[in-house]
């Protein structure tokens, strides 16, 4: 399967990737490949068959529903880029 | 015999005897990293402190005949996956770079408090995506072996280390043969446990479903020693298995008699290393020799488990990798006008090649229109290759096969050439789809002296039968005792 430049373009939004062109031509000719290996699954008919999302867990676990401690805000707030007061901070989105 | 060149078992006898102290088996590591890790480039970063608080420590528990651990004052090592408290976690990453965990994972406290002290952080292909290390943002781990090789990935940072004598033993983690073919690469025993019996809270998620965590040692009791540490349910993971684990040390040397092994037709392919496909063989029949039964078994949709693998992996990854935004940790891209731009920016420059690319491939599969041809008809495929094991593991105890088709390969080899890497997990990943264990085991090397592992894959928590099929070769062959010449 060929992806467009379009295409790339398009997935790139979606994951939040800022691509340079280079890279664009680059990831539609190496995801191309990749499809075209990846499309051999479809000579497998799977009706009838379920998914599997987790090999050995038969349901999810939950934990109880309960407090615990969690982080405090300083350290929490350790690691930000940037920060205000106990927050973290973004560059502005509205005028 | 040096200091770094006992096992983990055989430091820990004289440190129980009080022959050695654990400060003087740390500055030995140290020292040996001094020495080899200019060429090997194992270590992203030493915590020479850490180490030795820890150490002088574990020296007043001996020395007050009240020990943590078996493995009490037995310096290790541990892939940049794994969260340590204090000191800086990069997950081989750019996008990462100055983040300094707030807390342990789970993994990294049970071994702190059975007294090990923790040398530092090792190298790895960037956020776990990788088979030969290359795709660090740090530069590449050179092969202990033969230095112009890979160690393999994604934990090649943490087999070569070992390999080297740099530490003593140390944890990888491992989605689709993480540990199992870097330890093929580099003379090591590598365990990847069934998917819930290590807890991954605390370990940075690559593909959640399938990543696990295990040892990786010079010896099959090294490993059964450190898996019996960090082997339990963990109330903080969700998908930890609600049970306790066994004792792995008490049947490690019971043999094989009587055992039924699997021998998988589809496990010997077309342009795999000559060298290794007769070195496996030869493994297998000593088996034989041992007093197990070699049983032909089909594993039908093996074909299936590389492009299984190669969507769902990426399609986790793009889900876990989306909280790398420049908000919260790691680097922020600085001249971004805006919100999204600052997304966009942040994760082009974070990024390195491979892992974009698996995100990208990721979020195609799973974007309207195509997940359900892509990601859930994969997801189906997996059903049908669990399948495949269940009805195997009906007629036998565990299955053998090479773990790598070929030996470790030459740094620069093949990252142009993603669908070339991607085959260097073509005998591991089956395993990690199916949730199942696997163990790598030193088992010879080819005519140029290079390690050949063999692949033993067993039952889900069936940990403690592998160790004892590996420990019954172990036993009869020196291949583990003969150290990389560096």
């Amino acid at each position: 399967m060929k992806l467009t430049i379009e295409q790339v373009r398009h997935v790139a939004n979606l994951a939040r990737l800022s691509l340079t062109p280079e890279e664009e031509q680059r990831y539609a000719t190496q995801l191309s490949a990749v499809l075209d290996a990846v499309a051999q699954l479809q000579e497998l008919d799977v009706s009838g068959v379920e998914p599997t999302s987790h090999a050995t867990l038969a349901s999810s676990l939950l934990r109880e529903d309960a407090m615990r401690p969690s982080l405090p805000p300083e350290k929490g707030l350790a690691n930000a880029p940037s920060k205000v007061g106990t927050s973290f901070a973004v560059p502005k989105i509205i005028e | 015999m040096e200091l770094t060149e006992l096992s983990m078992l055989e430091l820990a006898a004289k440190l129980a005897a009080g022959e050695v102290s654990s400060v003087e088996a740390t500055r030995a590591c140290l020292a040996r990293v001094a020495q080899v890790d200019g060429q090997v480039k194992a270590f992203l970063r030493l915590d020479e402190k850490g180490a030795l608080a820890a150490a002088e420590a574990s020296d007043a528990r001996r020395k007050a005949g009240n020990p943590a651990s078996p493995l009490d004052g037995v310096p290790i090592g541990l892939k940049d996956i794994f969260l340590t408290e204090g000191v800086e976690t990069t997950c081989g990453s750019r996008i990462l770079q100055g983040f300094v965990p707030p807390y342990d994972a789970t993994v990294v406290r049970l071994l702190k408090e059975a007294g090990l002290p923790v040398l530092g952080k090792l190298n790895m292909d960037e956020f776990a995506m990788g088979s030969s290390n290359e795709g660090s943002a740090y530069g590449p781990t050179h092969n202990p072996w033969r230095l112009d090789r890979t160690p393999g990935g994604s934990s090649g940072g943490s087999a070569a280390a070992v390999a080297a004598r740099e530490v003593f033993g140390a944890l990888g983690t491992d989605t689709g043969g993480s540990i199992r073919q870097p330890a093929a690469f580099t003379n090591l025993v590598g365990l990847k446990p069934t998917y819930g019996r290590v807890s991954r809270y605390g370990v940075i998620a690559y593909a959640s479903s399938l990543d696990q965590v295990g040892p990786m040692t010079r010896t099959v009791a090294d490993t059964a020693e450190l898996l019996q540490l960090i082997a339990r349910h963990d109330p903080l993971d969700s998908t930890s298995a609600p049970t306790e684990a066994p004792d792995y040390r008490a049947d490690l040397e019971s043999g094989v008699r009587g055992m039924r092994l699997g021998v998988p037709r589809e496990y010997f392919i077309n342009g795999m290393d000559p060298d290794v496909e007769s070195t496996v063989r030869e493994a297998m029949k000593a088996y034989e020799r041992l007093g197990a039964t070699l049983v032909d078994v089909s594993l039908p949709h093996t074909k299936y488990a590389l492009a299984t693998y190669y969507l769902l992996a990426p399609a986790e990854a793009s889900s876990n990798l989306a909280r790398y935004d420049g908000v919260r940790y790691g680097v922020r891209a600085k001249d971004a006008r805006g919100l999204r731009e600052m997304y966009g920016q942040t994760r082009e420059r974070g990024f390195g090649a491979e892992v974009k690319r698996r995100i990208m491939l990721g979020t195609y599969a799973l974007s309207a229109g195509y997940y359900d041809a892509y990601y859930v008809h994969a997801q189906k495929v997996r059903t049908l290759i669990r399948e495949d094991f269940s009805r195997a593991f009906a007629q036998v105890d565990a299955i053998l096969s090479p773990t790598s088709p070929v030996v470790a390969f030459k740094l620069g080899d093949k990252v142009d050439d993603p669908l070339a890497m991607y085959l260097m997990d073509v005998f591991t990943l089956p395993c990690n789809l199916a949730g199942l264990p696997g163990l790598s085991l030193p088992c010879g090397f080819t005519k140029k002296s290079m390690p050949i592992g063999l692949q033993i894959l067993g039952k889900p928590f069936d940990e403690a039968r592998l160790l004892r099929i590996a420990r019954a070769f172990e036993r009869e062959h020196d291949f583990h005792r003969r150290f990389a010449p560096l």
